[in-house]
């Protein structure tokens, strides 16, 4: 075993008495701190057991074959499973020690401050400009809105390519620049966490790669949570790997996902500890 | 028995045989398709043909008022057809603005129905309610006139009038006396008669609208309302109005419940609450006991009713068309 899991170990029960408590000791706390989380889809199982945590200013990945239940987990830690017509949640999703799932809890605060990327860029049919300062408007953002969709657009990398369209329709951009459009969408509303569920699919390489360096910035400032089913992706930007996989009931004609291993990205790629993860990782299947 | 055939063989054969059989199915697939498009051809020419018809013939009975009348056929509200004076702007204007008065309610009032029914009812109410929504379009447009008359006149139409002029008489457009028999009595029953086909068609367009705008939207805290403006309406609008323009149609056209309620007198007046009188009401009250020419200005009334809706129709293919390009 090696310091990295080690210290993860450690962290996990640290943050599970400081649910309670006060904060783990050491190293800054959790942004997410997820235990024993399941979702089931119209009374079936397609989530069971994760309990992961994940760090500010790092870039969490979440990887697995498909149809593994990366999405449904990502969708957990903004309570975008709300909209899903069947979902139930069980388990715990604490975000900065508070439970999100919690009663009493609006799912509108939380999705405020947890911004969300998808898999197609889904810019609204508007103009470049009011597609960033829609979140900020419905916010009640006081302060001077061209200088937030300014800083936004910086700061997703597009404001270049789209400062002299910006009262063009965002669809006339290209996919990579919708995607981005989307990133600078999230990022006006000034959330703490943006989730990305692989944002890069649909995507061409050069734009892929665009969208990579950009994560490597926004991690400055945001924690990120990604879904790839690119391993390479995830070794090249992720600080920490989740690896999810599929398990089989034959007899009842049942399949979920778990968590198979969660630690540090370079361990999980080159020390996975789990043999299927050994598999998943070196390509020998998924 | 005979010798064991081998399977390449078997195999050879019977492709050679789904070989021919495609290619005879393509040239009959080819033949039938040829078909189907010049009978489609047809079909639409035929409805070309049959509208260019009516438009000709019925201009061509008209055309004699049209001559004697000039301009004055659409400039003038003065309507004695003993005396040979065939105005018809007081029946232009009435049909004009009892449309105007149902869109006004009616185009809302179905909006709301169709967002509630696409984005708020509970799952098991969405059926049902549709369903009895669409069901109104089924009631026949003189039992709504009846029914008009009969029921929401004493109970609704005479008393909301008298409020309106009471409380904004002061607005001409307001302006008493007050009664229910008028454009806007007419207008009211009008508007719920066009909720049927505006919110069905704008229940289409909401449920069109891409799950992944909606998801954007709540994903960047937008709340339901909120949701709906951001990523629904903006959306939906060339279907709205479209749906809005069925409406129009329907409502510009409409005959025997207007006759019923409009109050049937051939007056420009600035209130809306007074009686008035619209073409389609004109030509159905009249039409039995016109003399020759008579017939003739209401064929042209006709007419002049049929540009009416062509021109509207033609300016939202271009609201809509606009709202596409950009
Ligand atoms: N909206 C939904 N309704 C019902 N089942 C769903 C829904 N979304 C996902 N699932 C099921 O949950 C499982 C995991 O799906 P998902 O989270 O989309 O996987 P991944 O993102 O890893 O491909 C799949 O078996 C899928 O069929
Ligand atoms: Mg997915």
């Amino acid at each position: 075993m090696n310091e990295n899991t080690i210290s993860l170990e450690e962290n996990i029960t640290a943050t599970e008495r400081g649910s309670e408590g006060p904060a783990p000791a050491f190293g800054a706390p959790s942004v997410f701190t997820v235990r024993g989380l399941g979702v089931h889809y119209g009374g079936l199982p397609a989530l069971r057991d994760v309990s992961l945590d994940v760090q500010p200013r790092e870039i969490t990945a979440i990887i697995g074959p498909s149809g593994c239940g990366k999405s449904t987990l990502i969708r957990c830690f903004n309570r975008m499973n709300d909209l899903i017509p069947g979902a139930e949640v069980s388990g715990e999703v604490l975000y900065h020690g508070e439970d999100i799932y919690a009663a009493g809890v609006d799912p509108v605060t939380v999705r405020r401050r947890i911004g969300m990327v998808f898999q197609r860029p889904n810019p609204f049919p508007k103009s470049v400009y009011d597609n960033v300062a829609f979140g900020a408007r419905i916010n009640g953002y006081k302060g001077d809105m061209d200088e937030l969709v300014e800083r936004s657009l910086r700061r997703a990398a597009l404001w270049d390519e789209v400062k002299s369209k910006l009262r063009k329709s965002a669809l006339a951009l290209s996919g990579g620049q919708q995607q981005r459009l989307c990133i600078a969408r999230a990022i006006a509303v000034e959330p703490d966490v943006i989730l990305m569920d692989e944002p890069a699919s649909a995507l061409d390489p050069i734009a892929t790669v665009r969208i990579e360096d950009l994560m490597q910035e926004l991690k400055q400032e945001y924690s990120i949570v990604i879904v790839t089913h690119n391993m390479q992706q995830a070794a090249r930007v992720s600080d920490r790997t989740a690896f999810l996989y599929t398990e089989v009931d034959e007899a009842a004609g049942q399949r979920w996902g778990i968590l198979v291993e969660f630690g540090d990205t370079s361990d999980i790629f080159t020390r996975p500890r789990d043999k299927r993860t050994e598999d998943y990782v070196s390509g020998r299947f998924g | 028995m005979s010798e064991p055939v081998s399977p390449e063989a078997l195999s050879t054969a019977s492709s050679t045989r789904a070989e021919r059989f495609r290619r005879e199915r393509t040239r009959l697939g080819r033949r039938a398709d040829t078909l189907f498009a010049g009978l489609t051809a047809l079909a639409g020419l035929l409805v070309l043909i049959i509208l260019a018809y009516m438009v000709l013939t019925t201009t061509n009975v008209a055309l004699p008022v049209f001559r004697s009348q000039g301009l004055s056929f659409v400039t003038s509200a003065t309507w004695r057809p003993a005396d040979g004076q065939f105005g018809i702007l007081a029946f232009v204007y009435g049909t004009l603005v009892t449309s105007a008065i149902a869109l006004v309610i009616a185009v809302p009032l179905s909006l709301g129905v169709s967002l509630y029914l696409v984005e708020v009812a509970p799952r098991w109410l969405r059926g049902p309610v549709a369903y009895a929504v669409d069901l109104l379009a089924a009631v026949p447009s003189v039992v709504y006139g009846l029914w008009g008359v009969f029921v929401l006149l004493p109970l609704f139409l005479q008393p909301a009038a008298e409020f309106l002029s009471r409380t904004l008489g002061f607005i001409p457009i307001f302006a008493g006396p007050a009664s229910g028999i008028s454009y806007f009595g007419a207008g009211v029953v009008l508007a719920i008669m066009i909720v049927p086909i505006i919110s069905s068609l704008s229940r289409e367009v909401f449920r069109a609208v891409p799950v992944e705008d909606r998801h954007a939207a709540y994903a960047l805290g937008a709340t339901r309302w909120e949701m709906i403006r951001g990523a629904v309406l903006p959306r939906s609008r060339a279907g709205i109005v479209g749906a809005t323009m069925l409406g129009l149609g329907r409502a510009l056209g409409e005959t025997i419940a207007v006759a019923l309620l409009i109050g049937s007198r051939a007056e420009v007046g600035a209130s809306i609450l007074k009686p008035g009188y619209s073409i389609a009401a004109l030509i159905a009250n009249t039409f039995g006991e016109a003399n020759p020419e008579g017939i003739r200005a209401l064929v042209g009334a006709g007419v002049v009713l049929f540009a009416i809706t062509i021109m509207i129709n033609m300016a939202a293919r271009m609201l809509v068309w606009r709202m596409v390009e950009r």
